[in-house]
């Protein structure tokens, strides 16, 4: 049953490939973001919040359109980072990551601030009392008992990557062996004559990684909550 | 050691002026709910940043507003043992207790682990998690925690309050073993005049965030002006004395003092051993004559100084024997009764079993 083509293993592969860069790249950046959004008292941060979760409100074809422009070989960020860093997102896979991350990022940051919102400062301040500095305080007390909570969004947003399919094919296309992830491969190949049963394996795959991500995600969050309880 | 505090503080409502300096072992900062002590412990730890003020242990300042100095608070090496503990819930007991160790400055003698752990029998629970502590474990663990991060200073607020009457008496003297063991200077916040008693040497009393008066413990008690911000029936005097003797067959032990001889209860003290009771006002009985054949063993001679009256109509009667302030609570009727007037010369009267 599981005889793929090369072709699908690429994607299969390029999928996985993509998602844990979009989150990897992703997650120093949303817990930041998670953390001046608890804890940050200043005008503003209404706006941030906003814009954190545009891509969960936007249709995901506009948020690819807007990267495009941006990223692209001559947007204003995409030149710049050409130039100076070598470093190419337009119709690459490292594009697809970017365009997952984006998707995903809503829903890391929502995680963690969840879990940041429910820390118990007083034992922040216990530990300041210890001689820790306010930076070992956030390494050695608020990390280590947010750590469920960023499981969660890291297995939300790596789900979100896998899953990208606008944004992605707007911004990078659905080149095979660069930027075919699963989703786009699923979707060239039912716009073929015959190509519903190599969909159907495709799919299944998909499905058991999903249900895998889950599972795995609520095991580990149980097992971390229980010690922090 | 030396702390110096001096400082201002408004926070909605609520004032607070405090300047105090205390040599002490172990402070008390005691006083009614809401007299603003856990304000000041807050601002000696540098969780809570006063309006105005100095703080300063021995030449070392600490907050000087004046000067635009405030170390925070992992700058000033203070530990803080907090009424909930406060232990880190992701940390085993073990790695609770060497947290502080950790960023204790390195090449100073640090805290002896065996014997903090030892000193508090907690060798037990190194292993387990905080949440499947008891209270009163809980509170050892945070004592131990803030011992071996090294501090210049402890700051206790309300150890005990957490904990029921029985887990109280287990933790109590641990706190009196750190007193005498550990050498660490304690600020001990507490609105338990018992537990005061049991631990302090001086005594802060606040009072709708002002010092009501501040000094040694047996000096500040003795202060008529001070016995009304106890609970009413805590009233009473400290007294100071050593074990002179026991008398095993009738179980009493003989203590002595400035104020003469006292019958007690049999104690197992050695013989010289420094000894603190507590003589509430409620037990003491006063005659205009030295009475005979009463069962009562101790019947010493006083003057009466003054007579301070409560709302509830009865008296205060200040008492002063060869040095030592006493008060006697008795109701007006008493005083009619007696005649009793200041300049007068009378007996006290107390029960051995009242200072047990």
């Amino acid at each position: 049953m599981l005889d793929l083509s090369p072709e699908e293993l690429t994607a299969i592969g390029l999928s996985l490939k993509v998602a844990f860069w979009a989150v990897a790249a992703s997650l120093p950046f949303g817990i930041l973001t998670a953390y001046v959004l608890s804890r940050g008292r200043f005008p503003g941060i209404s706006i941030l919040d906003a814009l954190v979760y545009l891509p969960l409100t936007l249709p995901p074809v506009v948020t690819g359109f807007i990267l495009l422009i941006l990223f692209g070989r001559r947007g204003p960020i995409g030149a710049f980072l050409a130039e100076h860093f070598g470093i190419v997102f337009a119709f690459r896979w490292t594009g697809a990551a970017l365009a997952g991350a984006i998707m995903g990022f809503p829903l890391l940051v929502r995680a963690v601030r969840l879990s940041f919102d429910t820390v118990d400062r007083r034992l922040e301040a216990a530990a300041g009392t210890l001689g820790a500095s306010p930076v070992w305080v956030f390494l050695t007390v608020t990390l280590p008992i947010v750590l469920p909570g960023v499981l969660a969004g890291v297995i939300m947003a790596f789900a979100r990557a896998m899953g990208e399919f606008g944004a992605t094919i707007t911004f990078v296309s659905n080149i095979p062996g660069e930027t075919q992830t699963l989703p786009t491969a699923i979707y060239t190949l039912t716009q073929v004559p015959g190509g519903d049963a190599a969909a159907f394996r495709l799919v299944g795959i998909s499905v058991a990684i999903s249900m895998g991500a889950l599972i795995a995600s609520e095991y580990l969050a149980r097992r971390l909550g229980k010690r922090v309880e | 050691m030396s702390l110096s505090v001096a400082i201002e503080h408004r926070a909605g409502d609520f004032r607070l002026a405090a300047d105090f300096t205390t040599q002490g072992r172990v402070t008390s900062l005691f006083g009614p709910s809401g007299s603003g002590k856990t304000t000041v412990i807050d601002v000696i730890a540098g969780l809570t940043r006063p309006l105005r003020g100095r703080i300063a242990i021995d030449d070392l300042v600490l907050l000087d507003t004046d000067r635009g100095i405030c170390l925070p608070p992992w700058r000033r090496r203070i530990g803080y043992v907090f009424q909930e503990g406060r232990l880190f819930p992701h940390l085993s007991v073990r790695q609770n207790l060497l947290y502080g160790r950790f960023f204790a400055p390195k090449g100073e003698g640090l805290a002896d682990f065996a014997a903090i752990v030892d000193m508090l029998g907690i060798g037990h629970l190194l292993k387990r998690r905080p949440r499947l502590l008891s209270g009163g474990e809980k509170q050892r663990v945070a004592i131990g925690r803030a011992l071996l991060a090294n501090p210049r200073l402890l700051l206790m607020d309300e150890p005990l309050s957490a904990l029921d009457e029985a887990r109280r008496q287990d933790v109590l003297p641990f706190l009196a073993r750190i007193r005498d063991e550990a050498k660490v200077p304690i600020v001990h916040v507490s609105h338990d005049l018992s537990e005061v008693i049991a631990l302090a040497d001086h005594l802060v009393v606040l009072d709708a965030g002002k010092v009501a008066a501040a000094g040694p413990l047996a000096a500040v008690m003795a202060r008529p002006d001070v016995a009304p911000l106890a609970r009413r029936q805590d009233a009473g005097a400290v007294i100071e004395l050593f074990v002179a003797g026991h008398d095993a067959a009738a179980g009493m032990t003989l203590l002595e003092g400035a104020i003469g001889q006292l019958a007690a209860p049999l104690r197992p003290l050695p013989i010289g051993a420094a000894c603190r009771i507590w003589l509430h006002a409620r037990d003491i009985i006063l005659a205009r004559e030295a009475p005979h054949g009463l069962s009562a063993r101790n019947i010493l001679p006083v003057t009466i100084t003054g007579l301070l009256p409560h709302a509830d109509g009865s008296r205060d009667v200040l008492l002063d024997c060869r040095g030592q302030p006493l008060f006697a609570r008795v109701t007006p009727a008493a005083v009619a009764d007696l005649g009793l007037a200041p300049g007068q010369s009378i007996h006290a009267i107390i029960k051995s079993v009242a200072l047990a």
